[in-house]
């Protein structure tokens, strides 16, 4: 990519805040903390992914999915397939009546593994399900949705009930799936021990430089004339489709990506947690994923990770100081973000200590400070309403103010 | 021996006033200094666990929060009970025992989470926890990677047996081949209907039932199972009334149980005229609380412990439970056995003279309790506990008539050759 490209690509204040979030995960966090504390912000971040996706799908395509929680779950159950059918080999599953198949599966007189567990012996298979999973799904689901024009509030409902469903039969059909209690003790990948300190870091940098990916690719869509058309789409769709775009096929492809995104972020939690479970599919872990984005700022993909990582090192200290009041200051914590500062905290960083950062960084290289007069595209108050600002349709057509 | 000295000093907490309470704390210590004068925390503790020469750490890790927490909440209580009550007997080993407190929140993920906390970071010397086996099984890899101890008190559905952990509830076997004896035997019961939500241990429970009745040349006219939070049962209920069992064996779990009751009692069939008579392993005194004394009254319940039972230690521990807790406060199977995890852990660091999960352990079989409140109960090596099975007749304040207990202690036999 030429220089050119990189900067418009990575402009100034975004290069700052991508490289004060590399800072902060790969140097700050592994050094002031001990490897119990670094795996649980390797947890949260698995959840980062799933926000990052939101920012792509709900601030910016409009298109709000409570259902997030269904990728997710698929990526980390195809992960923790995988790695129970490593666990299960018929030496140290000899005490059942059928070695060699997941204890679950014993426990539910099921005497031979079924056939769609097949293919997860493969590690390369695995991690092409994790990925082609999602989107399939994420397709067939967008091609229902957005080819009927189903948007906004009715769309949100159905992404839900499909959490919904995938939890029930995830707890219904227990034989194949481990039912409640989700696919636990999972040991080994090819041979290593999951479990140790070792593997614990190699994950967490894993998971960093996984979400990384994901940023650049969230960043580089944000950038392009996709990214445009999507803002576009969000504050007035009927008139995108005016232009003569095929509006489906765009909402279509964001769901997907962010679909991706979540199921990258479930495989991670597998191998961090050391185990999988329908509790991380269901409506209220999507929602929550929802909340992580919106804490963060649903406009800002760096602050999604920043919003992941806060709301739960908030729930983690919340909880271990006050064990039986904790949901009530979690509570309290999103009253504040929504009524204070709506646009969350890249909304108050934009606002507040951004000029300063800059001012910091200019000194530093010895140049002029970014200028932060038009933060990231604010929300509309009325999604009909657009008079924040003037989004320019590539193809001259230019949205009036 | 230790253990006979300590206990030799012990007053009743309620009983005594302020300035016995002064003085009988330098007894202790002098107590604790003459068996213990050696013995300091490097001794008792080679492994580097949260012990220091006048304290000891332990966790508690249930859902305060969430869907369990009403289930979980009384297991709390019992666990803070019984450590109060060690700690004024002088602790363990002459160090007072502190509780770190987590919150599982009823989310499985959370509770892997805090017991690595709570072994990784606290260093506890033991944890007092967990009640579903879903979170039982969230935690189990991690208390055998960090080599902890955990000391779990639901009843559960076997097929478990792990080094780090003290099963102070019954596995299934014990609580089902005693229930279906009794009922077969004195109520000439012939053809049973069960009944379950769906996961692993009603149906793990049923399997070991199903096997149990055709074994003794009885039948099973059907057999369902329903999801968790399930709250139509009339079409069930309508079977039911089609196949006229003699027994309805019912584990439903949680908010059903409510529905459940009530549905049936609203289709006519009065469980006190005990036809069908419903037998169950999932209601204790807790559960009837939600679902009303008078939709319960009739029913019949296998468990190791009801709060009605008539022995001295149970009435002492009713008793205490009561002044700490509130006159109100039902006590259930669980609760009872959550309150042994603490003494049992006592008993086993006194017999092993160390705070050593490895030493622990090794201790652990054949320690016995002669104060438990469901009456004697001893270690089995498999770390299940030698239990008796009671049969309790549902009253309608919500409370448990005592009609039956079995003779012996039943072996706990988590995997049962010829039920599986």
């Amino acid at each position: 990519m030429s220089y050119q490209g990189f900067r418009s690509l990575l402009p100034k204040k975004d290069l700052y805040s991508f490289l004060v979030l590399a800072l902060i995960l790969v140097v700050v966090l592994p050094l002031s903390l001990d490897i119990f504390r670094l795996n649980l912000v390797g947890k949260y971040l698995t959840y980062a992914f799933v926000a990052v996706g939101l920012v792509l799908c709900w601030g910016y395509g409009g298109i709000l999915s409570l259902g997030q929680g269904v990728f997710f779950g698929l990526g980390g159950y195809a992960m923790a397939m995988f790695l129970k059918l490593e666990a299960s080999d018929p030496e140290s599953t000899k005490i059942q009546s059928t070695p060699g198949i997941p204890d679950f599966m014993d426990w539910n007189q099921i005497t031979e593994l079924p056939f769609f567990w097949e293919p997860f012996y493969s590690f390369g298979f695995t991690l092409l399900a994790i990925i082609l999973l999602p989107t399939i799904l994420g397709y067939i689901i967008g091609v229902a949705m957005f080819k009927r024009r189903v948007g906004g509030v009715y769309f949100a409902i159905i992404t839900q009930a499909l959490a919904a469903i995938l939890t029930i039969l995830i707890i219904g059909q227990q034989g194949y799936t481990g039912g409640v209690n989700g696919m636990t003790d999972l040991r080994t990948l090819h041979g290593w021990d999951i479990r140790t300190d070792n593997a614990k870091y190699v994950f967490y940098f894993v998971c960093v430089f996984l979400l990384f990916v994901c940023l650049f690719i969230a960043q580089f869509i944000r950038k392009s004339k996709l990214g445009r058309l999507l803002v576009a789409m969000r504050d007035k769709e009927d008139r995108v489709r005016f232009s003569g775009y095929d509006v489906s096929n765009f909402k279509i492809f964001v769901f997907c990506v962010g679909a991706i995104f979540a199921a990258i972020g479930g495989a991670m939690f597998t191998l961090q947690v050391g185990f999988m479970s329908p509790t991380l599919v269901g409506i209220v872990p999507s929602i929550e994923m929802v909340i992580f984005c919106a804490v963060g700022g649903r406009l800002s993909i760096i602050g999604a990770v920043y919003g992941a990582l806060l709301v739960n090192f908030a729930k983690t200290s919340f909880s271990e100081s006050f064990p039986e009041l904790w949901l009530f200051a979690m509570g309290g914590l999103f009253i504040a973000v929504v009524m204070a500062f709506p646009n969350g905290l890249a909304g108050l960083y934009n606002t507040y200590a951004a000029p300063k950062v800059d001012a910091f960084f200019a000194k530093l290289f010895g140049k002029t400070p970014v200028s932060h007069s038009s933060p990231p595209t604010p929300l509309p108050s009325k999604p009909t309403n657009t008079k924040t600002e003037s989004v320019t349709l590539p193809q001259g057509v230019v949205h009036e103010q | 021996m230790n253990k006979t000295l300590l206990s030799s000093f012990h007053v009743s907490p309620r009983t005594q006033g302020a300035g016995m309470k002064t003085w009988k704390k330098c007894l202790l210590t002098l107590a604790a200094s003459l068996v213990f004068g050696n013995a300091q925390a490097a001794d008792v503790n080679t492994t580097g666990l949260a012990v220091t020469d006048t304290t000891v750490k332990v966790g508690i890790l249930h859902s305060v929060t969430g869907t369990m927490s009403i289930s979980e909440t009384g297991s709390v209580q019992a666990e803070k009970l019984a450590i109060d009550q060690i700690n004024a007997m002088g602790g363990v080993l002459g160090r007072k025992i502190e509780y770190i407190q987590e919150d599982g929140a009823s989310d499985w993920p959370t509770f892997a989470e805090k017991s690595k906390k709570l072994l990784v970071n606290d260093k506890v010397a033991a944890v007092f926890g967990c009640w579903t086996s879903a979170s039982r099984k969230a935690v189990l890899p991690i208390f055998e990677q960090y080599n902890g101890m955990l000391y779990y008190p639901t009843f559960y559905e076997g097929l478990e047996q792990s080094p780090n952990v003290i099963y102070t509830g019954q596995e299934a076997t014990q609580q089902i081949i005693a229930g279906i004896d009794w009922v077969t035997k004195t109520k000439g019961a012939k053809s049973f209907y069960l009944l379950g939500s769906d996961y692993i241990w009603p149906r793990t429970s049923n399997k070991i039932a199903r096997k149990h009745i055709e074994k003794l040349g009885l039948s099973v006219v059907g057999e369902e199972y329903y999801p968790l939070g399930h709250t139509q049962f009339n079409s069930v209920i309508n079977k039911i009334k089609l196949k006229k069992p003699d027994v309805i064996y019912a584990i439903v779990v949680g908010g059903s149980n409510v529905a459940f009751y009530k549905q049936l009692k609203a289709a006519g069939i009065d469980m006190t005229k005990e036809k069908p008579l419903v037998l169950t392993i999932s209601v204790t005194e807790d559960e009837i609380l939600g679902i009303g004394g008078e939709n319960m009254v009739g029913a019949y319940a296998a468990m190791k412990y009801f709060q009605s039972l008539p022995n001295e230690n149970n009435k002492k521990f009713v008793a205490d439970f009561k002044a700490k807790y509130g006159k109100d406060i039902v006590i259930g199977d669980v609760t009872q056995a959550a309150y042994l995890g603490p003494w049992l852990w006592k008993a086993a660091v006194e017999k092993a003279g160390s705070f050593d999960i490895d030493k622990v352990r090794a201790a652990s079989p054949g320690i016995e309790l002669t104060t438990a409140p469901e009456g004697y109960v001893k270690v089995h090596p498999n770390h299940h506990l030698w239990s008796k099975t009671r049969i309790g007749h549902a009253r309608t304040d919500g409370q448990y008539d005592v009609v039956f207990e079995t003779k012996d202690l039943i072996e706990p036999d988590p995997f049962p050759k010829g039920y599986q």
